[in-house]
Parts: structure tokens; C-alpha cells; sequence
């Protein structure tokens, strides 16, 4: 080759400097901050000294009921979401899979949930969901039913959260699920075809099958971002009517930038982070077990 | 193919039972930001009456509309192309180079929930001065622009084969001459995407704008949601800026629709 000076020989180390550089200081470093921060007893509001205190706050946040509430909320939130998600969405990409005039505009409709302002969705569905002006109370009432109070009742406001969680997020499955199946080859379909297999047996012994992966990595995606939702609830209930939204999310955030008892808020965090990570690793082996 | 009559009209019904729930609430908002309060309030709802402006001019004159939409556009555009200066020639490195470290970073990354950076930049960016500062929020928004532009760039510059560069090499450029000259420019489509939704998601983004920014660098989702806050909410002024904010993203998904199926789903077909 021709001279090549110090640049070039190693721009497999420059190329990729600034942005690891970046994720060091801006990533790394407060995961590392916040994991420090856990093992303390920081509050802002005392302005006493930091005190390393080792695994005080893991134990008096686990002591905490509003820690373990808000825990089994973030399981059944993500739960009921993901769960109806993956159903619906695999449903309507397989009513979609097929060629139909307006194809294209359909698939418009379904990108707007996934890109419009969650803050500003959240606000749409307030009003949806108001009691008394809002226009499901009104659907009830034309259908005889009673009420409901939706998000401003303690005993609604987790299923009606999941309702906007499941609007939002069906049409992300679809998509991924549609995508996934333009790419399945047609080979398997054309000797089920020989073999006279019906639509049904098609579906249930060729196409899930082939999709299961698929699908799986939509519900790994869906579900680490559902752990972590955040805009919607806030939006919508701050965590309310008492603390009968919180997820763990909107804890830690409450702990932190309300309380501004920063050693709990991390132990929150690092919690969080675990069930994170836990569940994608669970799902992945779930995966690759598909694969084979 | 023959169709079953069956299937030619059941088939239609299906498909507007996917898309009247999915529409909706769009409608109303849209509905809603052109009614005065009373017709909002009005009971049982209404879908005819007669429209006014009055909301949107209200949104535009009494808060503050233009300098949010300004600074939730500055911190935008300078996020997604700091993202891109940093994250191109990474995602190239990623691709090539097979350096997979960067990545897993960058994937645990993906994994954290935003509190537990944003917790440790509000100590650090305090104690620098740079709260409410431009500077701090686009460092966070960058935070969520570079995987983006990582994640659907190595994949993309994986797609180009090698020989590309090198016969540009044979021919006496340098890699970083290569890259610039022959890689970048087969890329558009893949830049456009990662552009595209990283955009988007800066812009839509609500929690690290929350905690960093207030009166001055204060972004277009925190002044919707302050907006609800009051105590009597003004419905139709609150609709109002809620179509505005969401305008921009539409607007970009409607031209690049398919860029951004694209990016949305490539993750989960591709491997």
C-alpha cells in the first residue's frame, strides 16, 4: 500500500473514539454514579454529608410497601400489555399480509400512535377517559352501562393505563411481525399446499412456527420499554389517584426529583435495572431455543 | 386469484375495525382543538358544530408556543447531528472492524431505564452551572439519537459490501477518503432513517427535558403537559398544542414512511 501515517493506521481506533468517549462519560460513568450513589444514604434535602451505608437503602426500599406496590404494578402493567399486544398485533399483521389498495396508507395509520408525543397522547386520552365530559363515559352510557371513573379511580386506573399502553404499542408488533413475514421463503407453503393442509393448519404448523422468533424479539423490545414506561402514566395520572399508577419508573423519579432521596432512588433504580435485564435474558434463552 | 364474496366484504370490515380504534382519538383531538370549551364540555359529546381558531391562537399568543418550539427544535437538529458525526464513523468501526464492545455498550444502554443516567446528570450538571442550558439538554438527547443512529447504521454499512471501499483503496484514497466519499453516499437511505426517528424521538422526548431544562430552554412535550396542569383544564387550548407538537412527526413519517417502518422493525426481522 501506499504511506500511510498514524491517522490511517489507526482509524480503527479514531473512528470509533468519540463516541465511545461520549458513551463513557455520558453513559457509563453515572450507571456507575448511580450504583455508587446506592450504597449511600444521600438525601439533598438534609445537607448533611453523604455517608456510605452499604446495603441500607436495598433494604429499607424492599421494606418499603409503596417499593413492592409499585413492583407488582410494573409485572402487571407489562403483563397485560405485552400479552394483548403480541396477540392483537400478530393478528392484524396476518390479516394485513396480503396485497389490498391502501396498503401503504394503513401502514401510515399505524405508524401515528408509534410516532406522535406520548405526553400529548396521554393528554388525548385524559379526555377520553374524563368522567364526566369524556367520550367512553358516554359510549357506556348509550350502551346502558354504568360508569366508570377510568384513570381517576384507584381501582381502574392500572387497566385503563394498559388500554392506552395496548393502542400505542399493538401497531409496533404489526409492523414487526408484517416485516417478518414478506421475509419467510415459500417453500413450506407450497408443499403444505400439495399436501392439501388446510388455512388453519398452515398458520398453526408453518407460519407461527417460522414466526416465533420474530415475535419473540418484538416482545423482548415491547416489554423492556413497557418495564420502563414513563411519559404515558406521568402524563396521565403523575401516579395517581394516590399511589395506585406507580410504577416502579415513576418511584424512582418521585424519589429522586421530589424527595430528592437520591441513596433510595438509586436502589430503586439498580432494581429496575436488574428486572430489565433479567426479563431479556429469560426471553432471549426462550429464543434461541426457537432457533433450534 | 378468485375471491370469495365472503372475503370481498368481510375483509374491508376487518380492516376498518384496525383502523377506526387506531384513528379515534386522533379525530377527537383534531375535533376537540377546533371546539370552544363549551362545546367541549357539552354533553353528550359533539361531533357537528361550528369551528373556531380561537384555541390555536390562544396556544400561539399566550405561552410562549414560538420560543418552546424553538428550543425543542435547536436541541433536536443539534442532538441528531452531533449523533451523526459521532455515530457514523462508530457504527462504520462497529460494521468493519467487528467491534463489538462499542455495541454491547451501547445495547446496555438501551436496557437502563433514563432516570438512572438522568439522576447523576442533574448532581453533575448543577454543580457545572449547566442547568437549563442548551448544552446539557442536547448532550441528553444525544443519549437517545446515538444508539439510533448506531444501531441502524452498523447494520446498514454491513449491507455494503467491502470490495466497495477497497477498489476506491487500490485506486490510492485513504479509508477515511473511502468512507466519505464512496460509503456515506451509498448510505442516504440508511442516514435518512437513523435521522428520521432519532429526530423524532427528540422530539417527542419528555422525561430529560423535565428534569434539565425550565424556564428558558423549556421544550415543546413540557409545555403541553404544564399546560394540563391548571386547575380548570382548557381543553380545547390544551388539543390545540397537542396537534401542534405532534404535527412535526407526522409530518416527517408521512415523507418517510417507509424509512421508518424500516427502522422500527429492522431490529427485530434481521436477526
Amino acid at each position: 500500500m501506499i504511506k500511510s501515517g498514524f491517522f490511517e493506521r489507526n482509524l480503527r481506533y479514531i473512528f470509533p473514539l468519540p463516541a465511545l468517549i461520549f458513551v463513557l462519560l455520558l453513559m457509563v460513568f453515572p450507571v456507575g454514579y448511580t450504583l455508587f450513589i446506592s450504597f449511600t444514604d444521600w438525601t439533598l434535602t438534609s445537607g448533611r454529608p453523604l455517608k456510605v451505608v452499604g446495603l441500607e437503602s436495598y433494604l429499607t426500599v424492599l421494606k418499603e410497601p409503596r417499593f413492592l406496590d409499585a413492583l407488582g404494578r410494573t409485572f402487571a402493567f407489562t403483563f397485560g400489555a405485552v400479552v394483548a399486544e403480541s396477540i392483537l398485533g400478530t393478528t392484524i399483521a396476518l390479516v394485513l399480509n396480503r396485497e389490498f389498495r391502501g396498503k401503504n396508507a394503513l401502514k401510515f395509520i399505524l405508524l401515528l400512535p408509534l410516532v406522535a408525543t406520548p405526553v400529548a397522547i396521554g393528554i388525548v386520552w385524559n379526555l377520553f377517559y374524563d368522567p364526566t365530559i369524556g367520550f367512553l363515559n358516554y359510549v357506556l352510557s348509550v350502551l346502558g352501562l354504568p360508569q366508570s371513573g377510568w384513570v381517576t379511580a384507584s381501582a381502574t386506573v392500572l387497566p385503563s393505563l394498559v388500554i392506552v399502553d395496548i393502542w400505542q404499542w399493538t401497531p409496533m408488533i404489526a409492523l414487526i411481525v408484517l416485516a417478518g413475514l414478506a421475509g419467510l421463503s415459500t417453500e413450506p407453503y407450497e408443499s403444505a399446499k400439495v399436501d392439501g393442509a388446510s388455512s388453519v393448519q398452515t398458520l398453526v404448523h408453518i407460519t407461527l412456527p417460522l414466526l416465533a422468533p420474530t415475535i419473540l424479539t418484538a416482545i423482548i423490545l415491547r416489554a423492556i420499554d413497557a418495564l420502563k414506561t414513563y411519559d404515558i402514566i406521568y402524563a396521565m395520572t403523575q401516579g395517581g389517584p394516590g399511589y395506585a399508577s406507580e410504577t416502579l419508573n415513576i418511584l424512582a423519579y418521585k424519589f429522586s426529583f421530589e424527595y430528592f432521596n437520591l441513596g433510595q432512588a438509586s436502589a430503586i433504580l439498580v432494581f429496575l435495572f436488574f428486572v430489565v435485564l433479567l426479563f431479556s435474558l429469560g426471553v432471549m434463552q426462550l429464543r434461541k431455543r426457537f432457533e433450534q | 386469484m378468485r375471491k370469495s364474496l365472503r372475503f370481498r366484504i368481510g375483509f374491508p370490515l376487518l380492516v376498518l375495525a384496525i383502523i377506526l380504534p387506531m384513528l379515534f382519538p386522533f379525530v377527537w383531538m383534531l375535533l376537540s382543538a377546533f371546539k370552544t370549551q363549551v362545546d367541549i364540555i357539552s354533553w353528550p359529546p359533539k361531533f357537528f358544530f361550528s369551528p373556531t381558531l380561537l384555541n390555536f391562537r390562544k396556544v400561539i399568543s399566550e405561552q410562549n408556543f414560538m420560543l418552546y418550539l424553538k428550543n425543542s427544535s435547536i436541541v433536536a437538529f443539534c442532538a441528531v447531528a452531533f449523533s451523526l458525526a459521532l455515530g457514523l464513523p462508530a457504527a462504520y468501526s462497529i460494521a468493519r472492524f467487528q467491534q463489538k464492545k462499542l455495541s454491547v455498550l451501547i445495547l446496555i444502554a438501551r436496557l437502563m431505564p433514563g432516570i438512572s443516567f438522568l439522576m447523576p446528570w442533574y448532581i453533575i450538571f448543577s454543580r457545572l452551572g449547566l442547568m437549563d442550558s442548551y448544552i446539557a439538554l442536547i448532550l441528553s438527547h444525544m443519549l437517545i439519537a446515538l444508539p439510533v443512529v448506531v444501531w441502524v447504521m452498523s447494520a446498514y454499512f454491513e449491507s455494503i459490501p467491502r470490495e466497495m471501499e477497497e477498489s476506491a483503496m487500490v485506486d490510492g484514497a485513504t479509508l477515511q477518503r473511502a468512507f466519505m466519499t464512496i460509503i456515506i453516499p451509498l448510505s442516504v437511505p440508511g442516514v435518512v432513517t437513523a435521522t428520521t426517528l432519532s429526530f423524532i424521538f427528540s422530539w417527542n422526548n419528555f422525561m430529560f427535558s423535565q428534569v434539565l431544562s425550565m424556564q428558558k430552554t423549556r421544550t415543546l412535550p413540557i409545555a403541553v403537559y404544564n399546560f394540563m396542569s391548571y386547575a380548570e383544564v382548557d381543553w380545547g387550548g390544551v388539543m390545540a398544542a397537542a396537534v401542534a407538537i405532534m404535527a412535526p412527526a407526522i409530518i416527517l413519517t408521512m415523507v418517510f414512511q417507509k424509512y421508518v417502518v424500516k427502522g422500527l422493525t429492522m431490529g427485530a426481522v434481521k436477526g
